[in-house]
């Protein structure tokens, strides 16, 4: 029976489809029958990510609309025997699916598959509620930036109230040497705003340009330092313990901006 | 305290406006305006009752009343008058009239901080960005208030955990409100009319529990051991 995982941010440009496509890739080589589906409907980005846009005949929404069967959709990577892409429409709009369709079409991929990964658009609208609908776990993904980190608290707090299992949480495009600086948050800092399970680091690495760009997933090439990550995030995922990386020991920005000062001005700024 | 002819509650029921019965109508509905202005986002959409206690009232004085609180989006609820002509010419208003509750009203507490706010909430678990809550009382939150997250309360704040949103206490404007926490880093601020943010640079990290009230005018924040209560 599929574990059926969204992977979703708040934030948009923070590394959803790229962690879904390589996560999908990742789980495949390791002998899974994964399907990767892209919720972002409108605005498909998957497909090119895993080299496939041109084999795409029919999409999610002609699947829920029953203008083919569900079979006829799914793409078989070119690469991975086990590895299969469900895009999604270009030319409708979120509001072509409901929360319900989006069920019933998980439902329909569980009975085949051992996961099901579901790529969410960002926002907190209703393609974030379509994709977050079937899930029954969700992985929410971050940059270490106070802005990606404040809209994915937002959204760990819309899964709260949902009653989902607690999310675990991705952190991606981290930067040692910046870290390292103190320019920018490192783990720690992260980890305590969001306050949920580690799942995995993806340092920053310029190979998932490079890749994504040809179309072919960096956890391919398991020597890339991001397609490392992704791999343990696998591994994970498939009940590993897997120790994380030691490039996340530096004192952070945070925490050196306040070492400086050792006293605290009693006084705040008031105004009326 | 400063000298006051409307009084704000919070009740069990919503939120009840009394009104100086001492005090000229005119200048009553002219410190209710400022009130309003001061807390508008905590009256929205709360139950409102409007207590005059037994001034006398004609139906112009209500409409007068009525034109204040609806500027401000409120819609009353019903109103309170202990004279009957009053209460007739509330309902010619089209007000919903209730004589004051049988029990023994009691006196009226300007600024008596602890009778003011007699209930409080508990919420347990963390705030995150986007959450809000209001309340008319205490409110207490067991967990961290994350940065996007706000607490609005007519009484004090506690947070069981590191306050890093916005925090509005005494939002009905009581000066005596307080704000603790175990980490007190918040965004913003607010306790009455005033509103404070931290220093924008070379802000020291909290290094344990703080307090933060008005002193003076002003807002200030001490560590817990020192706030003598």
């Amino acid at each position: 029976m599929a574990n059926v995982i969204t992977i979703t941010s708040g934030k948009g440009g923070v590394g959803k489809t790229t962690a879904t496509a390589n996560l999908g890739t990742a789980l495949a080589q390791r002998g899974c029958k994964v399907a990767v589906v892209d919720a972002d409907i409108g605005l498909r980005n998957l497909d090119v990510v895993m080299g496939l846009e041109n084999r795409i005949v029919y999409d999610l929404v002609d699947v829920v609309e029953g203008q083919c069967r569900l079979r006829q959709a799914l793409i078989k990577d070119k690469r991975l025997p086990e590895l299969y892409l469900l895009p999604a429409a270009q030319t409708r709009d979120k509001n072509a699916v409901d929360p319900k369709d989006m069920i019933k079409l998980c439902d329909q991929l569980r009975e085949d598959f051992d996961f099901v990964l579901i790529d969410s658009p960002a926002g907190i609208e209703q393609g974030y509620k379509n994709a977050v609908a079937p899930a029954d776990q969700v992985i929410v993904i971050t940059t270490p930036e106070v802005s990606a980190v404040r809209d994915a608290d937002r959204i760990i707090g819309l899964l709260e109230s949902a009653e989902k299992r607690s999310p675990r949480l991705v952190i991606n495009r981290l930067k040692p040497s910046m870290v390292k600086r103190g320019d920018m948050m490192d783990t720690a800092d992260v980890l305590e705003i969001l306050a949920i399970e580690l799942l995995g680091i993806v340092p920053e690495d310029d190979s998932i340009v490079a890749s994504t760009n040809r179309g072919e997933p960096v956890a391919l090439n398991g020597k890339t330092r991001a397609g490392m990550a992704f791999q343990n995030i696998a591994r994970r995922l498939l009940g590993d313990e897997v120790p994380f990386p030691e490039f996340n020991n530096a004192s952070g920005l945070l925490g050196r901006l306040w070492g400086f000062v050792r006293s605290r001005p009693i006084d705040f700024k008031a105004r009326n | 305290m400063p000298n006051t002819s409307v009084v704000i509650k919070g009740t069990k029921d919503g939120l009840s406006i009394a009104l100086d019965p001492a005090v000229p109508l005119g200048d009553a509905a002219n410190e209710l305006t400022g009130r309003l202005t001061e807390a508008l986002s905590f009256f929205q959409g709360a139950r409102v009752v409007l207590d005059v206690g037994p001034r006398a009232m004609s139906e112009s004085d209500w409409q007068r009343l009525q034109g204040v609180l609806s500027r401000s989006q409120i819609v009353l609820h019903s109103v309170v008058a202990e004279d009957e002509a009053s209460r007739q010419a509330a309902r010619a208003a089209g007000l919903h009239a209730a004589p004051p509750p049988a029990r023994a009203r009691p006196a009226q507490s300007r600024g008596a901080h602890a009778e003011v706010h007699t209930e409080g909430i508990l919420i347990r678990r963390t705030l995150r960005s986007g959450a809000a809550e209001r309340h008319t009382g205490h409110v207490v939150v067991l967990g961290d208030l994350n940065p996007g997250a706000e607490v609005v309360a007519g009484g004090d704040v506690v947070v069981w955990g590191s306050l890093r949103g916005v925090v509005h206490a005494g939002c009905m404007g009581d000066q005596e409100a307080v704000v603790c926490a175990l980490y007190l880093a918040p965004t913003q601020l607010r306790l009455a009319g005033l509103v404070a943010r931290p220093p924008d640079r070379g802000e020291g990290r909290p290094l344990g529990p703080e307090m933060a009230r008005i002193r003076d005018g002003a807002i200030v924040v001490e560590a817990w051991d020192r706030a003598k209560r």
